[in-house]
């Protein structure tokens, strides 16, 4: 008796908001399951994973720090994603868009003034925006499919930036270790409280948040990027250009992820080390997915999923969990999510016989 | 001469894990199907391999091991768009993630521990020839099933009457179930196959390229692997030119100090993945090839209107 | 006494629901051996219906099915085919990028040796005039030639009855005489076949016998030499048909539209290169465009609304200004307005509800943006405009465009075009899939548009309907355009041979 999937008549919108929820529970329970496998107590792990890591002030604002790179790459794949252009190299943005920010910074180590800031994240937004030109460019001229040029070039970023820690970035008084100089005080994001990491880019994330939401919602450049992401073709017959969209989407997308990245570097990390994400650009991708392609719902998607790399990292602290625990967590959490959103347009109903014709009596 | 040999070994090795994964993606796209989650299929072949023969000392039991782990990630992926209607490509994305996070869970273990690697065959008679004879008739198994597995895709698609069948789904899937095939059970089985595939060209990272388990050790290979398919206009025989240009490229940046090359380490780890853009660049931008080699109907969903 | 021999095929009270309507409602056929029977009736009549449950597609509700006098079931398209009949449907099955053998290879139930196949489909092409070279890929060939493949891969089953849907949409009249001559010797040798057609002229030179369906219902079983069209018409839709109502010839004014000298490329080799096309066409006619399928009408349409923008701006005048370089939006201020052929995916967005499908061609010339910002009040009033001055049947205006019946979208996307009061207005076929009701009233709303002071042009497949619109009509024929002629001064086979690419006057092809 398998169940078969029958097309509703019109999606149910209901579906669309209860189908993250669903996700969420499901994953729990694997979760549980998973837990129980590994001979670790299900509560206590849930515990240390969900509840530990938001119990304190310092945690909630610890959820923010996390959270902040998540929002800004969510919300700009979010755009893209809705367009139908598949930017998966946002973790190759974010990491250029650092190294430029961080570059900046290092150069005016010995100066002070308020314009140093602004100059670091608007060299971490162009750096970030011209990595990702070179895949709209790569797109629009040749065709060239946007996954793979985005993703090639991510392992390009990585590597480049290894090679400048090693090298030009490197710290002249720092006992030859792959880092950079830390950075001088101007060049650092201000605290939003004493005695926590949370930083003003948490806000310059809320703002992307709202400028997203009015973007998608309301602008004709939003109605593009929904009518290109769903037909092309009446896209075109609308007047809109498909490689005006490509452009503007994975621009955007790119400024935002070097934003991200060079809000992580001078802000909670403080300098330039070989790495500076721990993946971030990938899970921006889930975090898109599960907050439905929607800036409100990437907001509560990226606090959600901050919470299991934090849930992650107490984990391993009080249960000695290993922190790949997270990534198997995240994974399933995204098949959760794909798979509850067929409710959204099909019904299940079970039937005897595989053939849902009716039988005839002669 | 004493560099050689070892150089053009080493493009071999380099390109055989790309071979399997390629081979195994051409066929599931070549059913219309595209799926990303080739790099989280390859990394689970090669922690089961390596954790089999770990346990086992078999490794046979380990190929197959990693054989089965591959098939069944690809399965989470065909129910998922198959019977979910999932989009594939988030879909194949959530199964790359899902794979690397799992592998790196029960690679946990296997840190340091050290394998001998796959026992090398030496063909009888063969691999006496001088020079021809090391490189090409001493391999260990993957190896030679890696070429064979070229003439029997090639053989599948093109001579068989099955392949026949799954070339038609991969062009028209409406037309296929017009006619009353099963283009879900087709594209089930084709999607196994790509998995089973890649797990092998994992278990042989794991097995015998460098015999140990390194967290992400695929290093990127799955999206090589999807950008030679397209190279290869998605035919088998070019896919093993593909495989093995890129393996040409890998000896250049494992080979370079020793060819006296000055270039920063990170510089030629950087060349695969530029060699791979600008395949991609130049098969790309000849619309025409594009539009008559892939398959018409690929990455669309299945919607049966009966 | 002689007992006349059972029927080859019999239905007896067939019977098909749907949710929400009734397909097929007791209808009775009977065929006799080597018998061309007509099955006759409009869009929607339940043809498509009964035929599919003869060849085991759909289960009949209620009815039952004999052949050669016994009752049979028939439950898949397989034991159809065992039991004789044989289905060239409207829409082909084919693999454009394998070859005719094994094409339909793999349309059989058994695989075959390709190279004894391939013998079989030159020996059958060659005996019945349907040449067809077997190593050929389906995407080099014709229309006309891809439904060979389809006839003949029914042939090789040596079946009793051969069924055809519709097979003449997509021919010339030329290939149609064809088609005719295979028919007949097929039918000589005894071969019964179930033509499915509105199409009356075709009935009458092909067929003996004919069952006319109305709404689900069988009106009559006749002898068709015992009708004429009009009767036959008089049964298949019911009523009296009502001409148009043709307004009184305006005068007509300046020339609205241009096409000087325009040519356009093809975009790749599946498309069709438009080549030196002239056309005048002025305020207050409709001018329609015939033509079979694949000769260039997307390609023009392309050009005429600005997605394909040409190489020299002067090949387009709209009102007198060069207009070939300007995007789609600009030609909507300078108030030219079109419907593509194709709907959900081009005309409208599937996903997206009536409100943001009224915005897509509307907002600039209706001014829905404000200060940056959709105006979404005015959208959804113009949304609703048009589904209450087109008779749009739908919940609301919030939902999507997908879910609206092939019919009521079309009067949706050209009520939206026809409320923003354009001054030329280009329709790709207008009325296809669009009930008889509706299509009467959209064929309507074009005269009156005309009327009105606009310039229409109207490309379609259906020949019948440009007659019956049109103040003067051409046809396309391989990317080039005919001379146009009035309507009243011009034959059906005349048009015919326009559609083939011949030049009325000196009687030979001015295709190169």
């Amino acid at each position: 008796m398998l169940p078969s999937m029958i097309k509703r008549q019109t999606p149910s919108k209901v579906m669309v908001y209860l189908s993250p929820v669903l996700a969420l529970v499901l994953t729990l329970i694997a979760g549980i399951l998973l837990f129980l496998i590994m001979g670790v107590s299900p509560t206590a792990a849930l515990h240390a994973f969900f509840i530990e890591p938001v119990s304190s002030f310092y945690g909630v604002t610890e959820l923010g720090v996390k959270a902040t790179p998540l929002i800004l790459i969510g919300v700009a794949l979010s755009l893209g994603f809705k367009a139908g252009v598949w930017n998966i190299g946002a973790e190759g943005q974010l990491i250029i868009g650092g190294m430029c920010g961080g570059a900046v910074a290092l150069f005016f180590y010995e100066k002070t003034g308020f314009y140093i800031i602004p100059l670091i994240l608007a060299a971490g937004i162009l750096g970030g925006m011209l990595w990702a030109t070179i895949v709209a460019f790569l797109r629009t001229q040749f065709n060239a499919n946007e996954i793979l040029t985005s993703l090639m070039l991510s392992y390009v970023a990585g590597l480049f930036l290894n090679l400048m820690v090693h090298g030009p970035l490197k710290d002249p008084e720092g006992y030859n270790f792959p880092e950079s100089r830390l950075f001088s005080e101007s060049a650092l994001l201000p605290t939003l409280f004493e005695g926590t990491r949370l930083h003003i880019g948490f806000l310059i994330a809320l703002v992307v948040v709202a400028v997203g939401w009015v973007l998608i919602s309301k602008t004709l450049l939003g109605y593009q990027i929904k009518v290109m992401g769903d037909a092309p073709a009446a896209g075109e017959h609308a007047g809109f250009s498909r490689s005006k969209i490509i452009w503007i989407t994975l621009v955007l997308s790119g400024g935002v992820a070097g934003l991200a990245g060079v809000i992580e570097v001078s802000g909670p990390i403080g300098q330039l080390l070989p790495t500076i994400s721990p993946g971030y650009g990938f899970t921006a991708i889930i975090v898109a997915y599960v907050g439905r392609l929607h800036p409100i719902g990437v907001l509560f998607a990226a606090i959600l999923l901050a919470l299991t790399y934090l849930g992650g990292e107490e984990a391993q602290i009080s249960l000695n969990l290993p922190v790949a625990v997270t990534g198997v967590f995240q994974g399933l959490l995204l098949f959760f999510l794909l798979a509850s959103d067929v409710l959204i347009h099909y019904r299940i109903e079970f039937k005897k016989s595989l053939n849902n014709q009716q039988v005839v009596k002669s | 001469m004493e560099i050689l040999i070892p150089a053009l070994l080493t493009i071999i090795t380099a390109a055989t894990p790309l071979l399997f994964a390629a081979l195994g993606e051409l066929v599931t796209e070549k059913s219309g199907v595209l799926n990303l989650g080739i790099e989280g299929m390859m990394v689970m072949g090669a922690i089961i391999g390596f954790v089999t023969v770990h346990v086992t000392g078999s490794a046979t039991l380990a190929i197959l091991a990693s054989l089965v782990a591959g098939a069944l990630m690809a399965s989470i992926f065909a129910v998922l768009v198959l019977k979910f209607h999932a989009s594939q490509v988030p879909t194949g994305l959530a199964l790359t993630i899902f794979g690397i996070g799992l592998s790196a869970l029960i690679g946990q273990s296997m840190i340091g521990i050290a394998y001998d690697g796959l026992p090398v065959i030496s063909i009888p008679l063969l691999s006496s020839i001088p020079v021809l004879g090391e490189l090409l008739f001493k391999h260990d198994i993957l190896v030679f099933l890696s070429i064979v597995m070229v003439f029997v895709v090639t053989w599948f698609l093109y001579r068989s009457r099955a392949g026949l069948i799954l070339r038609a789904v991969g062009d028209s899937h409406d037309a296929a179930h017009a006619m009353g095939y099963s283009v879900i059970k087709i594209r089930f089985l084709a999607i196994l196959f790509g998995g089973a595939m890649a797990g092998v060209g994992g278990a042989y990272l794991s097995l015998a390229y460098s015999p140990l388990w390194v967290e992400q050790m695929t290093a990127g290979r799955g999206w090589i692997a999807l950008a030679l398919v397209v190279f290869a206009t998605w035919r088998p025989g070019r896919v093993l030119l593909g495989a093995y240009l890129f393996g040409g490229i890998t000896i250049l940046q494992l080979h370079a100090q020793a060819l006296g090359i000055g270039i920063p380490s990170q510089v030629m780890s950087m060349l695969p993945y530029l060699a791979t853009i600008v395949v991609l660049v130049i098969i790309s931008s000849d619309q025409s090839k594009i539009k008559l080699n892939s398959p018409a109907s690929l990455g669309k969903a299945f919607h049966p209107s009966r | 006494m002689n007992t006349s021999p059972p029927y080859l095929l019999e239905l007896k009270g067939m019977r098909k629901a749907f949710p929400g309507v009734l397909a097929t409602d007791n209808v009775d056929l009977k065929i006799k051996p080597g018998e061309v029977h007509a099955l006759l009736g409009e869009n929607g009549a339940g043809k498509s219906t009964l035929v599919k449950m003869i060849y085991g597609i759909l289960k009949a509700d209620a009815g039952s099915i004999h052949f050669n006098g016994e009752q049979v079931e028939i439950n898949t398209p397989a034991r159809a085919r065992e039991l004789g009949v044989a289905m060239v449907f409207q829409h082909f099955s084919l693999f454009d990028s394998l070859s005719v053998v094994e094409n339909i290879s793999l349309g059989m139930d058994h695989g075959a040796d390709m190279d004894e196949l391939a013998h079989e489909i030159t020996d059958l092409s060659n005996r019945y005039g349907l040449p067809l070279d077997p190593q050929r890929h389906v995407y080099t060939l014709s229309v006309g030639e891809r439904q060979r493949i389809e006839i003949i891969r029914c042939l090789l089953q040596k079946p009793k009855l051969l069924v055809m849907d519709e097979p003449t949409s997509v021919l010339t009249p030329q290939e149609v005489e064809k088609l005719f001559i295979t028919l007949k010797r097929l039918s000589e040798e005894g071969m019964a076949i179930l033509y499915i057609s509105h199409k009356l002229n075709e009935i009458k030179a092909l067929c003996s016998n004919a069952t006319i369906l109305r709404l689900g219902k069988k009106v009559d079983s006749v002898k068709v030499e015992e009708e004429s069209t009009q009767s036959l018409a008089a049964m298949m839709m019911g009523k009296e048909l009502k001409d148009i109502q043709h307004p009184e010839k305006s005068e007509l004014g300046e020339v609205r539209l241009s096409l000087k000298g325009l040519d356009m490329p093809a975009k790749d080799k599946t498309g069709i290169s438009l080549k030196a096309m002239n056309l005048d066409v002025y305020a207050g006619e409709v001018v329609g465009i015939s033509g079979v399928a694949g000769n260039g009408q997307d390609e023009l349409l392309a050009a005429l609304n600005g997605e394909q923008r040409c190489v020299q701006a002067s090949s387009i005048e709209i009102e007198g200004k060069a207009a070939g370089r300007m995007s789609p939006n600009e030609r909507r201020l300078t108030g030219l307005a079109s419907v593509p052929e194709k709907r959900l995916g081009h005309g409208a967005v599937p996903d997206m509800d009536l409100v943001e499908n009224a915005f897509l061609t509307a907002f600039k010339r209706l001014g829905l943006i404000k200060s940056g910002l959709i105006d979404k009040m005015q959208t959804t009033h113009f949304a609703e405009k048009i589904i209450q001055g087109f008779s749009v049947k739908t919940p609301g205006s919030d939902v999507p465009a997908a879910s609206l019946s092939g019919g009521n979208l079309q009067k949706f996307i050209i009520g939206r075009e026809l409320l923003q009061n354009p001054d030329i207005l280009i329709v790709a076929q207008p009325t296809w899939g669009v009930d008889a009701g509706a299509a009467q009233t959209i064929r309507q709303e074009l005269r009156e548009l005309a009327a009105k002071g606009a310039a229409v042009l109207v490309i379609s497949q259906d020949l019948d309907e440009l007659l019956e619109i049109s103040d003067r009509i051409g046809a396309i024929c391989g990317g080039r355009l005919s001379k146009f002629y009035q309507t009243s001064e011009i034959t059906t086979e005349q048009v015919g041979m326009l559609m083939a690419g011949v030049c009325l006057e000196e009687g030979v092809l001015n295709v190169a």
